[in-house]
């Protein structure tokens, strides 16, 4: 670890290029702090996003029109507007109604970037699950309705399992634009990747080699985010579909 | 329609009798819905203009009013982003163009050169190729004895337009490898070069299917032009921010932010619309 750091020291003092992420213990816990933030906040958009998703699908599904054409109106809201509109909406309009406790709002900023990004992320999840759940071919449920499954049988048995397996791809997708997307908190103060990597440079003046590095950071994530889907995707691979 | 990158291989024969209708890219248009949801907003709009007005009784300028009075303000800025979206989709568009041939070069180092790009510029955050591009590049140029200005707009319009140009590249690459061989092999046999059967036979065919997902793109820079403002480009958003200040009336935010929102609404859920008909359309066939 010394040699490690004694190494970028080096690289520093003679070739210039300034990483101090890697020597300096302060900005290396700044940019580590920001880096579990920009993770924290992918998983928590992720979860809500999902049990958000799966509401705003059940809700699609009803039989009441009212319900039916809100739940839309909300997709499309959430699809066809800025998401940074959206965050400062959220943040900055509706966040001050809210009321305090001990002169301190419910919700802080990390609070509101975790709203915001879920709600967009949702319309999303959602639209992934319906076409889901669409793709299960209907021979599958008339197969098992004439072996005398019921409704919710059907719904859990056949049509729940394949529609995960086949919302994987598109879902992969969807995770790397949620992590690529965090970078919008950046804009209401949430202490994550970016916004520490930006105190970082203006303090060390090394823009070009914080640039590098946070995108390298960000790559390394969305690589390990699309392994892991890969993973699941190949583990829970149908025998008798695709190659 | 197939895009590239759906990687939606594994499970294609499930797929057959839905046309991928699940395979398609995000943000593009859902069912369809009417107006409805435009005129939903316009109901937030209204209900949030009455309580702040009901907030706000004893001032004499009514939030109808205050709106009216900001709208050529709040036009300018947006058209400022529309200008900022256009020039970045047709840098884009024509970078792309060229990136999407390289990904399907004949020359293994050009080809792979251009993947590692591609996959650069497509999983990058776009705020962080915006930060990129503004501090990165100088702003003016030294050119034989002339100095050529280079505005934060346009560095800015040229960071947004990388991620379009990588995208697009995927694209095109789709594109033209859903185009049967037969219509290579075809040309081929009639003597036209490489570069003639990629340029009049391939890509004229190609255009209609990358134009849904092209218009999606462009839906989503337009979204993303409201980015420009965090690193310091006087858009719309910035204008807002400005209005808000000058106003310093806190029952203002909700009105002014939805009614933005709106605005964005009103341009983008047509496109969305188109996208969602074109695709139909052309999925038939």
């Amino acid at each position: 670890m010394h040699y490690f750091e004694n190494w970028f020291k080096w690289l520093y003092q003679t070739h210039g290029i300034k990483l101090s992420i890697f020597y300096d213990s302060y900005d290396r816990t700044r940019f580590f702090k920001g880096l579990v933030t920009t993770l924290e906040l992918s998983a928590y958009c992720l979860v809500l996003s999902l049990i958000l998703g799966a509401l705003i699908v059940l809700l699609l599904g009803s039989r009441s029109i009212i319900v039916k054409r809100c739940t839309n109106g909300f997709v499309q809201f959430f699809r066809n507007t800025p998401p940074l509109v959206q965050l400062y909406f959220f943040y900055f309009a509706i966040g001050p109604l809210l009321p305090k406790i001990d002169g301190t709002p419910i919700l802080g900023s990390m609070g509101w970037a975790v709203v915001s990004l879920s709600l967009l992320e949702a319309a999303f999840v959602a639209e992934i699950f319906r076409a889901g759940i669409e793709a299960v071919p209907k021979a599958m449920t008339e197969a098992a309705k004439s072996l005398g499954y019921t409704r919710l049988q059907i719904f859990r048995l056949i049509v729940l399992p394949l529609a995960v397996r086949i919302t994987i791809p598109a879902m992969t997708n969807n995770v790397v634009n949620l992590v690529k997307a965090t970078t919008l908190a950046y804009a209401i103060a949430v202490p994550e990747l970016l916004y520490m990597s930006s105190q970082i440079w203006s303090e060390q003046t090394n823009v070009t080699e914080m640039m590098i590095a946070i995108l390298i950071t960000y790559l390394i994530i969305i690589s390990f985010v699309t392994l892991a889907m890969h993973l699941l995707e190949k583990r829970l691979r149908v025998p008798g579909f695709g190659q | 329609m197939k895009t590239a990158g759906d990687k939606m291989d594994v499970m294609l024969p499930l797929s057959i009798g839905t046309k991928q209708a699940w395979s398609k890219d995000r943000y593009s248009a859902g069912s369809q819905v009417t107006f409805k949801v435009g005129i939903c907003l316009l109901a937030l709009l209204v209900t949030s203009i009455a309580f702040a007005q009901v907030q706000a009784r004893d001032l004499n300028e009514s939030v109808l009013d205050i709106l009216i009075k900001w709208t050529p303000l709040m036009a300018k800025g947006f058209s400022f982003n529309l200008l900022i979206s256009a020039l970045a989709m047709l840098i884009g568009t024509v970078a792309g163009l060229f990136l999407g041939f390289a990904r399907i070069s004949l020359m293994a180092p050009v080809r792979g050169t251009s993947w590692i790009m591609v996959q650069f510029f497509r999983n990058s955050p776009w705020l962080v190729l915006l930060f990129l591009v503004m501090f990165l590049m100088p702003f003016e140029f030294h050119f034989a004895g002339y100095t050529i200005p280079f505005p934060d707009w346009i560095k800015a319009t040229l960071g947004l337009a990388l991620p379009i140009m990588a995208n697009f590249a995927e694209i095109v690459r789709g594109a033209v490898q859903s185009i049967s061989t037969t219509q290579w092999e075809a040309a081929r046999s009639l003597a036209f070069t490489r570069r003639q059967i990629l340029w009049q036979i391939i890509l004229p065919q190609c255009v209609k299917r990358m134009l849904p997902p092209w218009m999606n793109w462009y839906a989503i820079l337009t979204m993303a032009t409201t980015l420009a403002s965090i690193v310091g480009v006087s858009e719309v958003m910035t204008v807002v921010g400005r209005i808000i200040a000058a106003e310093g009336r806190t029952e203002l935010l909700i009105p002014i932010y939805s009614y933005i929102l709106l605005w964005f609404f009103i341009y983008c859920y047509p496109i969305a619309l188109i996208t969602k008909r074109l695709e139909l359309r052309f999925a038939e066939r």
